[in-house]
């Protein structure tokens, strides 16, 4: 067994998943790719959100993917860091707004 | 991040300026433990080994390795400090031979093929004979390096010449990244230059295509969508058009196994290429429409080839004996470099093949 969680590896066998449950692995591939095709969305915008969900999420296997997706697409450096930022202004927004909640509770006991 | 020399292989006097030894790289390691299958084994699969040529369509001349530029993933080894030039008793040579071949296109290349001293008297030469489509694979640098090349794209519409240039991204960073400080400003005024006498423009008939391949240790994308957006920014940023754009895979031979290596990324690239690997490429890879002339007159089955001295396997193995029918009968050689030419859409001079 390799001792970390993370082998970098391991995103190249991520296919294996069907072994154990093929319909349902089958299944889960041909939406996936079918989720990315060109649509109402471009792949390159659809390339852009899913690199930011990868770091929300924080998958790395996820990240080394669409870091290599967005450089295969030309997407530059700076688009790239942008879309992150869009994460986490989502991500630290969500905490804040439960502020909200925080400020109400308090002023409901304490006000 | 890894900081390349900017000196040809050839000058560093590096292990891998001896073909030989990148061969060997290709076939040891991964390669030969049974991590992953050779080339051979894989076009064997489909019944496509060995791989025989098509109809011969294109007919590529190396006019030699001298260049301007010394980008960071050149296949050819190329720089200022390379001193193999083909002669004009080379180019006779050739020019009989065009003459007579059932090739429909000429493609000539380097190097800066500029450079050449004889380049011109060769164009002259070669488009009296009626090639029905004649290209240079022209550096865009090379017009503003120096003034004797400025009236180089009156010179290519004199001669009906279909230019295609390189052009690795529409940013600068990292255009000027892959071939040299400066690189992106000189190649954006040169196309500006190209344009204004009709070169690139919607139905002009002086064909400007562009040529993508990626900066570092990734594969090209999409080849319509990569079109789409350099078009769009190209146009929006500096009122620039073209034709077309060919996506090109970087082969792992020559300064680019180098970066591969340097980096740590030959592995990963290696699997990149081979889980890439479409049966449906081979069909139409470049080996199998074109011959490849390097400056000294030996041939090959395609540029790569030449730059790992792979001669055809053929009897005829020199422009001085040139026979076409024989030629048509060799086998390819191939090596793992050729998983290169098979990924994804495929990849060849003129970009995707599929």
């Amino acid at each position: 067994m390799s001792k970390t969680y993370y082998d970098p590896a391991d995103l190249k066998k991520f296919g294996n998943i069907t072994d154990w449950s093929e319909e349902l692995g089958t299944k889960f591939f041909e939406y996936y790719n079918k989720v990315f095709e060109e649509g109402a969305l471009s792949a390159r915008e659809k390339s852009l959100i899913a690199l930011a969900v990868a770091h929300t999420e924080q998958c790395p296997y996820c990240i080394d993917a669409y870091t290599k997706d967005g450089l295969q697409r030309g997407i530059t450096k700076e688009e790239m860091m942008e879309a992150i930022h869009v994460g986490a202004a989502i991500k630290s927004g969500a905490t804040l707004v439960m502020g909200v909640q925080m400020m109400n509770k308090v002023n409901k006991l304490d006000g | 991040m890894i900081k390349l020399k900017i000196q040809s292989l050839h000058k560093r006097e590096s292990e891998l300026a001896n073909s030989e030894r990148q061969l060997e790289i290709l076939s040891n390691g991964i390669f030969l433990n049974g991590e992953l299958p050779k080339f051979k084994e894989k076009i064997a699969q489909t019944n496509q080994f060995p791989l025989r040529p098509n109809k011969l369509e294109i007919f590529q001349i190396n006019l030699g390795y001298m260049c301007n530029q010394v980008c960071t993933h050149c296949h050819v080894d190329a720089g200022p400090d390379r001193t193999e030039i083909m002669t004009r008793e080379t180019m006779q040579q050739c020019l009989d031979i065009i003459k007579k071949t059932e090739a429909h296109t000429l493609d000539l290349t380097g190097g800066a093929p500029e450079m050449n001293p004889d380049f011109r008297w060769f164009v002259e030469e070669a488009s009296k004979i009626g090639i029905k489509d004649f290209i240079v694979r022209s550096n865009l640098t090379i017009i503003r390096a120096n003034k004797k090349y400025y009236d180089l794209p009156e010179f290519f519409k004199k001669h009906n010449v279909h230019v295609v240039s390189s052009m690795p991204h529409w940013t600068k960073g990292k255009t000027d990244k892959q071939r040299g400080e400066g690189v992106f400003d000189k190649s954006i005024k040169a196309l500006q230059e190209l344009n204004a006498i009709g070169y690139g423009m919607p139905n002009s008939n002086l064909k400007l295509d562009l040529v993508y391949n990626p900066s570092g240790a990734f594969l090209p994308g999409d080849q319509a969508s990569m079109e789409k957006e350099f078009k769009k920014v190209l146009k929006k940023d500096f009122d620039i058009q073209f034709h077309n754009l060919f996506a090109i895979t970087n082969l792992p031979i020559s300064r680019f196994l180098d970066y591969l290596i340097a980096s740590e990324n030959y592995e990963d690239y290696m699997y990149s290429l081979v889980e890439a690997y479409n049966p449906e490429a081979v069909k139409n890879v470049m080996c199998r429409n074109t011959i490849s002339v390097s400056w000294d007159g030996w041939l090959y089955d395609c540029d790569f080839n030449q730059m790992l001295g792979l001669k055809v396997a053929s009897k005829v193995k020199h422009i001085k004996d040139y026979n076409e029918e024989l030629l048509q009968n060799r086998k390819i050689i191939i090596s793992q470099h050729c998983y290169g030419c098979t990924a994804g859409a495929g990849s060849s001079c003129q970009g995707s093949v599929i």
